[in-house]
């Protein structure tokens, strides 16, 4: 990377933010939202898929995936939907605080946000754990315990749950991922660093990232959890 | 010429690198290499990768040419030649015509044909690269360690339940590459649209940067889903999630439908850059600016939009709904329609042009011939009544192989020779690349023609033993001939061109005489591309066919070789810049 | 073109000729397409070469009416092309009314066909010309594709659905059939033959349980196989100066030379057929050649049946009801393919019950039919 320190700023802005290809902070910007957006369609593209074959399968099999989803924690699922509804309006907060350059105003509500994240993930570890131990995992085993299938046939009651941990795993895949990404923002606020203190599109992508994980949830949620009976 | 510098500031000699740094000397340790955010040192480890999974795709395509000259096969077992086909198919497609394009010339070209210092995103860029060479990986350790033996196309239930070979790690390095692919199209989207240059409209681009940044729409469109999907079977195959499996009431055609929705606009991923590099060197080499540009341009983006459209024509007959047939057909007759339009296009540029036939305008020229028959051969599969015979032989064969091939190889393989001066600094000898590329259009046709004929008489694809029909071997050793040609033809080219690299003259920023911002910077260019960023004035493809017609009468009459005096003009118009 | 070296495949179905005349008509386009650019590219080449004197004055860059038409001509020919195509697939997925139904079971690597008689093959299927039939078609397990060439008819068979094809033979003759989905190891063999019939030949051919004669029993083929041997030259209906009669010999007390006497069993008629030497009738010399390593065990069996129905009832064999079952079961290893001779036998009762259920598409009902077929087997 020396080359390409070494070419840095011809003739233009000494910004400590801006990187050595762009030419002012605005271009630098527009890219990073430009860029941002383009990777959240190939997020949308790859629920999408997933959306796909949950309708496609829910459609063919709507009363035994209506059977199977009684054995879920509404509960829980509710509880979750909060904390992350909440989180995301902590992260709209922590974005509106960058604006106005509120250091501590946006640690405290990124904190939040990471709370309400972690707690996301205990309740879900709790309802995995319970799915676990009522075999309700797709394999040879499954459905070993008819008790907890609630009639449903099992073949089908498997491929809804094999759905339901597939998307709910890839959606709890993201939720570590944007914890990470959080911790990692808060680091650079912690240490002033001028790639988030200097401007607020930083915290803004991230804030994308975790409303974009938000809203999957939001779609996930009464998919698997509130069905109607057919 | 077209730029001017944009700051007044600075002094405009300095519009013209003066020093002998460029990007390849500017530091030569490993390390500045293995860590680089410049575009063009990825484009060139690309280049150096791709080469790489090139060769050892070639080496199985010639195991199963060989093994198909005898009805009964001579070599390899059944279970072997399985995983020999596979192989060919998985490394060509997913570790060579989806990056091969995009990801050596595209990174290579786009933030120079736009007059930008770097992509977007470099550090993104480094990264791809990292994880095609993990996903390359997993797929060698895979292909070693076990084989796989499920095709390319991974239909379900063989590549999920049934398959013993090692398809799962196989699947993973496919799964990885996806990201890899997924970063370079996020780049050249975002790159093209916030990295032009003052004055570089969308409508002065470059063909080749519509062609990229078309590609980086159906790139970020399709690559998600089918990753999704190749997801799903590996948590098929670990985790006995049953998603496609039709034992446990899963749908088998439903994964056809996922892998399509990707895999035909994938063809667009291998096709339209391919399209852009002909855009460029029939421009060049016919001196005149592209026929119909904003037609070329908007049908560059019908195609990536109509391309997810058309997926169904994959499944006529697997057992999807007629009226879903007749739809997906109709749609397919109608993406037709902008790739014939390029080609008249290009047929037309000629047309008052100012021809110079070196060589990557012979493989541009051949592009067009077999470019034609691949995509009017298209037609017969996309034609519902036709397909059912043809589907699944060798007629399906013979076509993907005229448009990826004929089409995809032979633009990189012209890109390749147009761009390589620029890349190198260095000139690659001119006869011997010229007579090189007759070769491949023979050999290609040689291979592949005969592929059809076969296909109709009812040779099914992926048959190891056709000793029940004895009628298909001579086509079958007329196919392998071919393939000996066009894989003398592949290796000539490696030679001279590595040759070249210490060898060869050393070039002039603009060898060509080529219009467009890449030939205004030093060959090759510094790290930073431009010392200043250019200001584009003139319209994209300014030549002038008439005056340089003239000119070169008047060198011609001073006796000077033409080749000289165009290399003097270019002297002088730098000259006129100071 | 020349018989040896063919160039298309043979026209067998009502299909091939309108599917060749597509074909045809789309090759015509290509071919004129592929020769009209190839000759304006070379055209070009040749008068704008670099240094010619042709006039480069007044070049034009766009031009709406000619990029119009050379978007919209191509675009009817390849709506026209479209119609006919078409036309011809809606021909090609509606069966008629008419059609009589065979249900084909794919399986890695082999194909079993099932008439609806009862009829059973393995890799090959046997119709007559000019009678539509239209096939349901399951897999057990993976994708496969059933395609028969000469007939332009291909389509997939997916394990959990039904799809079906149908086609009318029209030439007589034998023609490839594929399987065209690539399947796994042995893909390329899973294989066989399409014999198209005469008509009457095949109406014999599927009276006969899948055998162009009437399928003999086993003491009809000894029947043969004596008079082929020439026995009855010697063994007559009455005892005579070479031979003794065999007719009601069967559990019979004989008299040997020297005195001794044997029951006729199984083995003293065996051993009398390959080694009579042995064990001689009294007042008989030793005139019957040694059958030992001239006929095989099977033969012996044969024989020896024969032998066993002359003795219960003098006059000829009688023609005891055969089990059908049983020659259709023969008749089916009669016509087996070298293919199928690697593969793992069928179990008669797991096939039954899929073919009882021919609904055209049902997720639910086929996997079922599946689930209930892999338990009978596992039985």
């Amino acid at each position: 990377m020396a080359a390409i320190a070494s070419d840095h700023g011809h003739g233009h802005g000494h910004d400590e933010a801006l990187h050595h290809q762009f030419e002012d902070m605005e271009q630098q910007n527009d890219s990073y939202i430009v860029g941002m957006w383009t990777f959240l369609v190939t997020e949308v593209m790859f629920f999408g898929a997933l959306f796909l074959i949950y309708t496609l399968y829910r459609s063919m099999y709507q009363m035994d995936f209506f059977l199977a989803h009684e054995a879920l924690n509404v509960q829980m699922g509710m509880i979750n939907t909060f904390v992350l509804l909440f989180s995301s309006f902590t992260v709209a907060m922590s974005v509106r605080y960058a604006q106005l350059q509120k250091k501590w105003g946006v640690l405290s509500m990124l904190a939040i946000t990471q709370v309400c994240a972690g707690a996301f993930m205990v309740v879900k570890y709790f309802e995995y754990q319970e799915k676990f131990g009522h075999h309700l995992y797709p394999g040879p085993g499954f459905g070993s315990h008819p008790e907890y299938l609630h009639g449903a046939t099992p073949n089908f009651a498997q491929l809804y749950f094999g759905l339901y941990f597939g998307m709910t795993g890839l959606h709890g895949l993201h939720v570590l991922i944007g914890m990470i990404v959080i911790g990692y923002l808060m680091a650079k606020w912690w240490r002033n660093s001028p790639m988030v203190t200097k401007d607020y599109i930083p915290t803004e992508l991230v804030g994308l990232y975790w409303h974009f994980v938000d809203l999957v949830w939001i779609f996930l949620f009464p998919l698997m959890y509130l069905m109607p009976k057919p | 010429m077209s730029a001017i510098p944009a700051d007044p500031n600075v002094t405009a000699d300095s519009a013209t690198p003066r020093t002998e740094t460029n990007y390849l000397n500017a530091d030569w340790s490993i390390k500045s290499w293995l860590l680089t955010g410049d575009h063009k040192r990825i484009g060139i480890l690309y280049l150096v990768t791709v080469s790489f999974f090139f060769f050892l795709g070639s080496i199985a395509a010639g195991l199963i040419r060989y093994e198909l000259t005898a009805p009964a096969g001579f070599i390899l077992e059944s279970e072997t030649y399985n995983k020999v086909f596979s192989a060919h198919g998985i490394i060509m497609v997913f570790l060579f015509l989806i990056v091969a394009i995009p990801a050596i010339l595209g990174n290579f070209l786009l933030p120079l044909m736009i007059g930008a210092r770097d992509m977007a995103f470099p550090r993104l860029n480094l990264l791809s690269w990292y994880l095609f060479m993990i996903g390359g990986a997993c797929i060698m350790g895979g292909m070693i360690n076990g084989g796989v033996d499920s095709g390319w196309t991974f239909y379900v239930p063989y590549s999920s339940m049934y398959a013993n070979s090692n398809v799962t790690m196989v699947l993973t390095g496919i799964f990885i590459a996806g990201f890899s692919s997924i970063t370079t199209g996020i780049n050249f989207i975002v790159t093209t649209h916030k990295m032009r240059a003052p004055g570089m409209t969308w409508f002065r681009l470059p063909l080749m940067v519509w062609a990229l940044y078309a590609t980086g729409v159906v790139i970020i469109l399709g690559t998600p889903v089918v990753a999704v999907t190749l997801l799903c079977i590996i948590f098929e195959r670990v985790f006995h999630l049953p998603i496609f499996s039709a034992e446990l009431g899963g749908d088998p055609v439903l994964f056809q439908h996922l892998f399509w929705f990707y895999s035909h606009p994938a063809v667009y991923i291998m096709i339209l850059p391919a399209f852009g590099v002909q855009s460029e060197l029939i421009a060049n080499f016919a001196r005149k600016r592209v026929f119909g540009y904003h037609l070329i341009a908007f049908s560059t983006l019908a195609i990536a939009g109509l391309g997810f459209l058309v997926w169904g024509h994959h499944m006529f007959i697997s057992s999807e709904s007629m009226y879903q047939g007749v739809v997906f057909s109709l749609i397919s007759f109608l993406v037709a329609i902008p790739s014939a339009i390029k080609v008249f296009n290009w047929t037309a540029t000629l047309y008052k042009g100012n021809i110079r036939l070196q060589t990557p305008m012979i493989y541009a020229l051949g592009f067009i011939g077999l470019f034609t028959i691949g995509g009017l051969t298209g037609l017969f599969l996309g034609c519902l009544g036709t397909d059912v015979h043809l589907t699944n032989t060798y007629f399906i064969v013979a076509h993907f192989h005229y448009v990826m091939v004929g089409g995809a190889v032979t633009a990189f393989l012209g890109g390749l020779h147009y761009w390589w001066p620029k890349m190198t600094g260095r000139l690659y000898p001119e006869s011997i690349a010229k007579w090189n590329a007759v070769l491949v259009f023979i050999g290609f046709n040689l291979t592949f023609f005969p592929q059809f004929i076969v296909g109709f008489m009812g040779m099914p694809r992926r048959y190891h033993y056709y000793y029940f029909a004895p009628e298909f071997q001579p086509y079958h050793i007329m196919s392998t001939l071919g393939s000996t040609v066009l894989a003398l033809s592949f290796i000539i080219p490696g030679l001279y061109l590595t040759r070249s690299l210490t060898k060869g003259a050393k070039a002039s920023a603009n060898p060509w005489g080529a219009h467009g911002l890449e030939w205004e910077t030093s060959s090759p260019p510094p790290t930073s591309n431009f010392l200043q960023i250019p200001v584009v004035l003139d319209e994209v493809y300014d030549f002038d066919p008439v005056t340089e017609h003239e000119q070169d009468k008047a060198a011609q009459a001073l006796e000077v070789p033409s080749y000289l005096s165009n290399e003097a003009k270019s002297i002088e118009s730098e000259k006129e810049k100071r | 073109m020349f018989s040896n070296f063919p160039a298309t495949p043979p026209q067998a179905s009502s299909f091939s000729r309108e599917h060749d005349l597509i074909f045809y008509a789309l090759l015509a386009l290509t071919v004129i397409f592929t020769v009209m650019v190839g000759i304006g590219v070379i055209y070009f080449v040749i008068k704008y070469k670099r240094g010619s004197d042709a006039d480069r004055s007044r070049p034009i860059y766009e031009d709406a009416r000619l990029e119009t038409a050379w978007s919209v001509i191509p675009l009817i020919l390849a709506l026209i092309m479209f119609y006919f195509g078409t036309k011809l697939f809606i021909t090609m997925r509606v069966p008629p009314a008419d059609a009589q139904e065979i249900f084909v079971i794919g399986k890695q690597w082999m194909w079993h066909v099932q008439h609806s008689n009862g009829v059973r093959e393995n890799n090959t299927l046997h119709v007559p010309a000019g009678k539509p039939f239209k096939l349901t078609m399951i897999s057990q397990d993976v994708i496969h594709a059933f395609y028969i060439p000469a007939f332009r008819a291909q389509m997939h068979v997916v394990p959990g659905r039904y799809t079906t094809m149908w086609f009318t033979p029209t030439q007589p003759g034998k023609y490839h059939l594929f399987c065209s989905m690539y399947c796994g190891t042995q893909h390329s063999e899973m294989g066989g033959t399409v014999v198209v019939m005469e008509p009457r030949e095949w109406a014999n051919w599927i009276e006969n349980g899948g055998q162009s004669q009437a399928t003999l029993t086993l003491e009809q083929s000894g029947e043969r196989l004596y008079k082929q041997l020439a026995c009855n030259n010697c063994h007559g209906a009455e005892d005579n100066m070479r031979a003794p009669s065999l007719y009601g010999i069967w559990g019979k007390k004989r008299t040997l030379t020297g005195g001794r006497s044997v029951i006729a069993d199984q083995s003293y008629l065996r051993e009398s057929i390959l080694r009579p030497h042995n064990k001689i009738t009294n007042g008989y010399s030793n005139t019957m050649p040694v059958y030992d390593g001239q006929i095989n065990e099977e033969d012996v069996l044969k024989l020896m049946a024969y032998i066993k129905v002359i003795g219960s009832s003098v006059g000829g064999p009688s023609s005891s009801g055969t089990d059908t079952a049983a020659a259709v079961l023969n008749g089916t290893k009669g016509t087996m393919s070298p293919f199928a001779a690697n593969a793992i036998q069928y179990q008669n009762s797991s096939m039954r019950r899929v073919d009882s259920t021919p609904t055209t598409r049902s997720g639910e009902l086929a996997v079922n039919a599946i689930a209930a077929q892999q338990e009978a087997k596992g039985n």
